[in-house]
């Protein structure tokens, strides 16, 4: 067989298993996300559809697929029905490149490994706040006008020191590979949490505010601007959107665990190598895990307080992290 | 009052310097399907930004004609349709209404056990109703667990209500002349539980909220107004109360024996939200005080006055007497005459002077049941607080001003 043709055959299966996977486990992070909201809230949560209420998912796909997919009529009809598919398809996008975890032969289990992982992950990301504004903007309605606007604003103001943040491990690691980044932390014996504490803490808030989970939920912000930028959107359409932020959430997640709590390293792994898939999980369970508690206990940021810490707090100390990783590097001459 | 240092809050904003009102402003609907709009207020904003340049308050979509309904009630029928004004606080309105109608009566003999449970249940309905507003405002916030939180403290108070009088919401326990029931065997037990787990679960609440950096973010400054402002505007309760005036009707009108118990007016300086807020939790200790020393009181005795002109005779004595069943039929039948004349009572219900106006034209009627809600009064300074803040200020204003719309709408 012509290699190109089975390069892209075996491409597009992976692509597909992903997806899959992706999906379903988005669809039990909003039943984990609900059960925990609820135990957080002395509820008990979702326990009527099916043992332990684990058909829940099911009962919802099945209940927004359903619903009339309504378009206003003032909205612009292409971009309108374009923009929750751009969210959703940057979402998923990013899972092209992400390693969850090592074959027995050191090779990453990830569809692609570009050297640039991390760029590309940080594009994808960019291009997802279209998604967004556009569906908030093309919606002709006053709410999600609101929504999208904060939500530009938002995103933009804590990309920069999101990317700052990460930069300092892109030094200490020397390669903006993922899985190079998460080999040199397992080589060097030491994940990137314990040097680049303040980058993490620093990742953890914007990527909070990055897929607009509370206390930074400010476009959707239910009890201000009502559903913000999806105010207008009904069925499937909601539902991609809906798709898009969990995803984002499992994405940012996983990058913070690549990043800084060594992927999948982890005890036992260097007898079985497998194990490592394990780790990883655990590891991204437990950030998300951070996300819901963070967003059971706080209340919401004021639009104009949030912007003003992105700029004012977060931006300055990410750039003095990063100052400082890089002259101890540049002193050492080596990363760790 | 706890010193806490806010310096840092002083110079958070202030925008109306911004407004420029020679551009387009954008006019938002909020409301009347809202999430926060409590029930059924729309607020027409009109927006420079996320500036508000001016708000209106729109309110009556929630008009149920209960004044006119009393009208047409005998006057011991009346007391079901007042509670249902302000939903959150049933019994301050019936207690309101009631003692009008005593008064109208000349009736000044109520037996001091229904006294005493008249101030125990309407401060359990103070510290409920005060339970709700945090509760909301704090998910107006985006707070969601003190939603449940609060709301799970309320169901304590509710299960006592609902074990004493048969309904969770809308009580309908006062009666002109007394209480409908007396408390049935068990409740002191149930109200010790109360009054003992209380004051820790408050404790809690403050802990989570008082000192919290978002929430003092977003409430320290926000729809400040002074004392003689509050004045001016109207206002009553917590909010008069949180611009650090200390007027509380029970103190200054006492009813149904307050002046014999010994509780503070809960006052605060700074005028704002965050003030208002802390008022409210304040005021939850001092409702818990109040019924701690009423059920040191608790009397024996009856629960009504002995006057069959008024109250029917209980049951058993219907099913032997003539004379009860003739009263009994009566009263059922054609109520009783109230003598000609006009009062104004007012009590101190959770969102501050509830009054009510009564004229009685001779008749088994009220001729004219009229209300000062405090809410309505207190919803009005919306228009003067809101310019020059934010929209999710809008929201946080609103939560603080506490309207009941079963109350504003009437």
């Amino acid at each position: 067989m012509n290699p190109t043709l089975a390069l892209l055959i075996t491409t597009a299966i992976k692509a597909g298993v992903l997806i899959f996977i992706v999906v379903t486990s988005f669809a039990y992070l909003m039943l984990f996300e609900r059960k925990l909201l609820a135990w957080f809230q002395l509820r008990v949560g979702p326990i009527w559809c099916g043992p332990w209420g684990l058909l829940q998912p099911a009962a919802d796909a099945v209940k927004l697929v359903l619903k009339e997919d309504l378009t206003p009529a003032t909205a612009d009809p292409f971009i309108y029905k374009i923009a929750p598919a751009l969210a959703v398809l940057t979402a998923l996008m990013a899972y092209a490149i992400i390693p969850f975890g090592t074959f027995p032969d050191g090779t990453p289990i990830s569809i692609a490994n570009p050297n640039v992982g991390i760029l590309f992950l940080l594009a994808m990301s960019a291009v997802g706040v279209y998604g967004i504004a556009l569906g908030g903007w093309s919606s002709q309605s006053k709410w999600p006008l609101l929504g999208a606007v904060r939500s530009t604003a938002q995103l933009i103001s804590y990309e920069l020191a999101m990317g700052l943040s990460i930069v300092g491990v892109l030094i200490l690691a020397g390669t903006t590979d993922l899985h190079g980044i998460v080999s040199a932390q397992s080589a060097h014996h030491v994940w990137y949490v314990i040097p680049q504490i303040v980058a993490f803490v620093i990742y953890g808030i914007t990527a909070t505010a990055e897929t607009n989970r509370a206390p930074f939920d400010l476009p959707e912000a239910e009890t201000e601007l009502v559903a913000g930028f999806h105010t207008e959107y009904s069925s499937l359409r909601f539902g991609t959107f809906f798709v898009a932020e969990y995803v984002n959430m499992i994405t940012v997640s996983a990058i913070g665990t690549l990043l800084f709590l060594g992927g999948g390293d982890g005890p036992f792994v260097s007898v079985v190598p497998w194990l490592s898939i394990l780790w990883f999980l655990v590891k991204v369970a437990f950030l998300l895990f951070i996300f819901i508690w963070l967003r059971a206990t706080l209340p919401r940021l004021r639009y104009d307080r949030l912007m003003a810490f992105g700029w004012k707090v977060l931006l300055p100390v990410a750039a003095l992290n990063l100052l400082v990783t890089a002259a101890f590097v540049a002193l050492r001459g080596h990363g760790t | 009052m706890s010193a806490l240092d806010l310096s840092g809050f002083a110079d958070q904003k202030d925008l109306t310097a911004e407004i420029d009102d020679t551009r387009d402003a954008l006019v938002l609907s909020m409301g009347p399907q809202h999430p926060s709009t409590h029930g059924v207020l729309r607020v027409m904003l009109r927006l420079d930004g996320e500036t508000v340049i001016s708000a209106d308050p729109e309110i009556g979509f929630l008009h149920t004609g209960i004044e006119k309904q009393a009208e047409n009630l005998f006057w011991q029928q009346a007391v079901t349709v007042v509670d249902r004004a302000d939903y959150l606080a049933p019994l301050s309105n019936s207690l309101c209404y009631v003692l009008a109608a005593e008064r109208l009566l000349g009736i000044d003999n109520i037996p001091p056990r229904a006294q005493v449970l008249r101030v125990m249940f309407t401060e359990l309905t103070r510290i409920a109703s005060h339970l709700v507003q945090l509760g909301t405002h704090a998910m107006d916030l985006g707070a969601q667990s003190i939603f449940m939180y609060a709301f799970e403290m309320r169901e304590r108070i509710l299960e006592i209500m609902e074990f004493v009088t048969g309904a969770r919401m809308h009580q309908s326990w006062f009666r002109i002349g007394g209480l409908a029931i007396d408390v049935p065997k068990g409740f002191l037990a149930k109200i010790d539980d109360f009054i003992g787990r209380f004051p820790e679960r408050l404790s809690d609440m403050r802990a989570i909220l008082e000192k919290n950096v978002i929430i003092m973010d977003r409430l320290v400054g926000v729809g400040k107004m002074s004392a003689q402002e509050a004045i001016e505007w109207g206002m009553t309760g917590p909010i008069l109360r949180a611009s650090g005036v200390p007027y509380d009707v029970r103190k200054a009108y006492p009813y149904s024996g307050y002046e014999t118990y010994d509780f503070d007016i809960c006052t605060h300086t700074f005028g704002d939200s965050y003030a208002r807020f802390v008022v409210r939790l304040d005021e939850m200790y001092q409702a818990w005080r109040i019924i701690k020393q009423a059920r040191e009181k608790f009397p024996n005795g009856p629960v009504t006055i002995d006057d069959r002109k008024i109250l029917a005779p209980p049951k058993t004595e219907i099913q032997h007497s003539m004379e009860a069943l003739i009263h009994h039929f009566k009263l059922v039948s054609s109520g009783f005459n109230v003598p000609e004349g006009h009062v104004y009572q007012a009590v101190e219900s959770p969102r501050g002077e509830l009054g009510m106006y009564v004229t009685s034209a001779g008749g088994n009627k009220p001729w004219r049941v009229r209300w000062r809600p405090p809410s309505f009064y207190n919803l009005q300074a919306l228009k003067k607080l809101a310019p020059g803040n934010l929209v999710a200020d809008v929201v946080a204003i609103i939560g603080s001003l506490d309207p009941v719309f079963g109350e504003v709408d009437r």
